[in-house]
């Protein structure tokens, strides 16, 4: 009995110490072979080919597939990637096993159109992923909202995003909001407002986390492309008035040409610099804004989370 | 303690081989003459590809399934015919048996590839009428198989260790298959947070990682292996196997056999 329990003990400190060794060997063995995993491997490319290896459990196969589309954009996301080669393989087989996994049309099409390196820059793919999915999901508003919202922000085709905006909003169930955009890109598409309008209205219709934090930092982002044209032009009336480029913001509040000092919407004042243009205080807590920001500015790499 | 492990392990191989585990090496030369024949004549200049990929292939399929199939009745065969009590009956500790189980059917498998790997070389020889240097690397991926049959022998004697011939055949090719994709699952820990991450990592440790031991398509095209690779997977494999031989010890120590 006792020698049995001494086996044990043995036993079990040699199981402990080999998985300890185990996992040693394990990194070593990663760090020679990083890169040869899934993330530039595709196994089967033809959609029909996995439909037909799914052996009739497409729904499971579909789900796989998607979070692996979600895994490989995210890890290559984070690193700042300039290439997303498989993220449109991975979507044609995901939605090609399930048609209706409405959620892979949504935001893989939000994945494949925005620009590097917050997405895969393929537009023109995305809006042939959305079609298809509209195609198998007639009733959808939110996919006719998805393919207005490509057409407009990455491709700035605004009659074509007025078309989609206007099919969507004649849907049952459809949001009152895509009628309103559809009237707003056939006349103002290029506006400001409605660019405003647009993130709004993601913001409004959406119930997930990281849309919505998207959302709101584009209109982060505008507030402030909107603000800095505006003190800038007040800067340049003070100092054709008085010769010279006020120091600071104080100088035009004591000059009664603004009533406090201006804040980006992070809370931080605006700086003037010595030429007379406007600077937010820290670009970088405020991403996609296009003004403010200083000479040769180059925005961190994107977060992939809502906290945003 | 040593002589008495050697003995089981003796007497596992030559049970194997009564088993008639060896005649999968007629199969085995069949396919490799009728692959290397066949592909000569429908095909062009992949004769060198094929023999490579299909003889190391076959090796690894047929080295699983003999380590799985023989693992499963390993101990429950023993307790099935009576033979156990004998053996546990003389001075033979239960651990002494679980090891030299391991290293009997390790054993066999190490020379059922050594036949098949002859094969491959054979039937390269037939094809190429030469060999070349880069095809030493073939030897590399045979041994990494061998490390492949050595984890999934260890595995297969824990599961029969406390459970029926047919879930241990299910859990060991199940581990084997989830093996096959830990890389993935590694990956899917890496972008997830939290506790789900932390699930993550641990299974992707705990699984057996057969994909890293796995060089076949490389060696096909000639691409060296790295010394390194080599070494940490050994390492790795056998370090794997003998917590797994430690976990069925533990079981077993633990089993009534009455």
């Amino acid at each position: 009995m006792k020698g049995s329990r001494q086996v044990a003990s043995g036993a079990t400190l040699l199981l402990l110490l080999c998985l300890a060794g185990s996992v040693f060997m394990l990194r070593r063995v990663e760090r020679i072979r990083s890169g040869a995993t899934l993330h530039e491997v595709l196994f089967i490319s033809s959609p029909q080919a996995a439909k037909r290896l799914s052996l009739g459990y497409n729904g499971l196969m579909a789900d796989i597939y998607w979070t692996r589309a979600v895994q490989y954009f995210g890890s290559h996301h984070a690193q700042g990637a300039q290439e997303y080669k498989l993220l449109a393989p991975l979507l044609d087989i995901t939605t090609a096993l399930d048609p209706h996994l409405t959620v892979a049309y949504e935001f893989g099409s939000t994945f494949l159109s925005t620009k590097p390196p917050n997405g895969a820059g393929e537009p023109e793919k995305a809006v042939k992923l959305v079609e298809y999915g509209i195609k198998n999901n007639p009733d959808d508003w939110h996919l006719y909202y998805n393919l207005g919202f490509i057409y407009y922000l990455e491709l700035k085709d605004y009659k074509s995003a007025a078309d989609a905006f206007r099919q969507g909003s004649q849907l049952p169930h459809a949001h009152p909001w895509l009628k309103i955009l559809a009237a707003r890109m056939s006349e103002h598409a290029g506006d400001l407002e409605t660019a405003r309008m647009m993130w709004s209205a993601a913001y409004q219709t959406s119930s997930d986390k990281q849309v919505k934090a998207n959302a709101a930092a584009h209109l982060r982002a505008l507030d402030v492309d909107e603000t800095v044209p505006v003190l800038e032009s007040i800067v340049d009336k003070y100092r054709k008035a008085t010769g010279r480029v006020p120091s600071n913001f104080v100088d035009l509040v004591q000059a009664g040409a603004l009533a406090a000092i201006p804040r980006d919407p992070s809370g931080r004042p605006y700086k003037i610099m010595p030429d007379g243009h406007v600077e937010v205080s820290n670009p970088d807590a405020l991403p996609f804004i296009e003004k403010g920001t200083p000479p040769g500015y180059v925005a961190p790499k994107p977060k992939f989370s809502g906290s945003e | 303690m040593t002589s008495r492990i050697f003995y089981i392990a003796r007497n596992t191989f030559r049970e194997a081989v009564r088993d008639r585990v060896l005649y999968n090496l007629v199969a085995f030369a069949l396919l490799m003459t009728g692959g290397a024949v066949l592909v000569g004549q429908v095909s062009i200049g992949i004769e060198r590809l094929v023999v490579i990929n299909l003889g190391l292939t076959a090796i690894s399929l047929f080295g699983i399934v003999i380590a799985i199939f023989i693992g499963i009745g390993l101990v429950s065969k023993e307790i099935e015919k009576r033979t156990l009590y004998t053996i546990l009956s003389r001075p033979v500790r239960r651990w002494e048996f679980v090891t030299g189980k391991f290293f009997g059917l390790s054993g066999t498998l190490v020379v059922n590839t050594f036949f098949m790997g002859l094969g491959i070389f054979a039937a390269l020889l037939y094809v190429a009428h030469h060999f070349e240097k880069s095809d030493a690397w073939v030897l590399v991926a045979i041994y990494l198989i061998v490390l492949q049959f050595i984890i999934v022998t260890a595995l297969t004697l824990f599961f029969s260790s406390f459970s029926s011939p047919l879930l241990s055949a299910v859990f060991a090719f199940s581990l084997f298959v989830i093996g096959t994709f830990s890389e993935d699952l590694r990956g899917f820990a890496s972008v997830a947070h939290g506790l789900t991450g932390w699930l993550a990592t641990g299974a992707s440790y705990i699984v057996p990682n057969i994909a890293a031991l796995n060089v076949i398509s490389s060696v096909a095209h000639s691409q060296p292996i790295a010394g390194a690779l080599v070494l940490y997977n050994t390492g790795y494999a056998l370090l794997y196997s003998a917590m797994a031989v430690c976990g069925a010890t533990l079981v077993f120590e633990r089993r009534n056999l009455k």
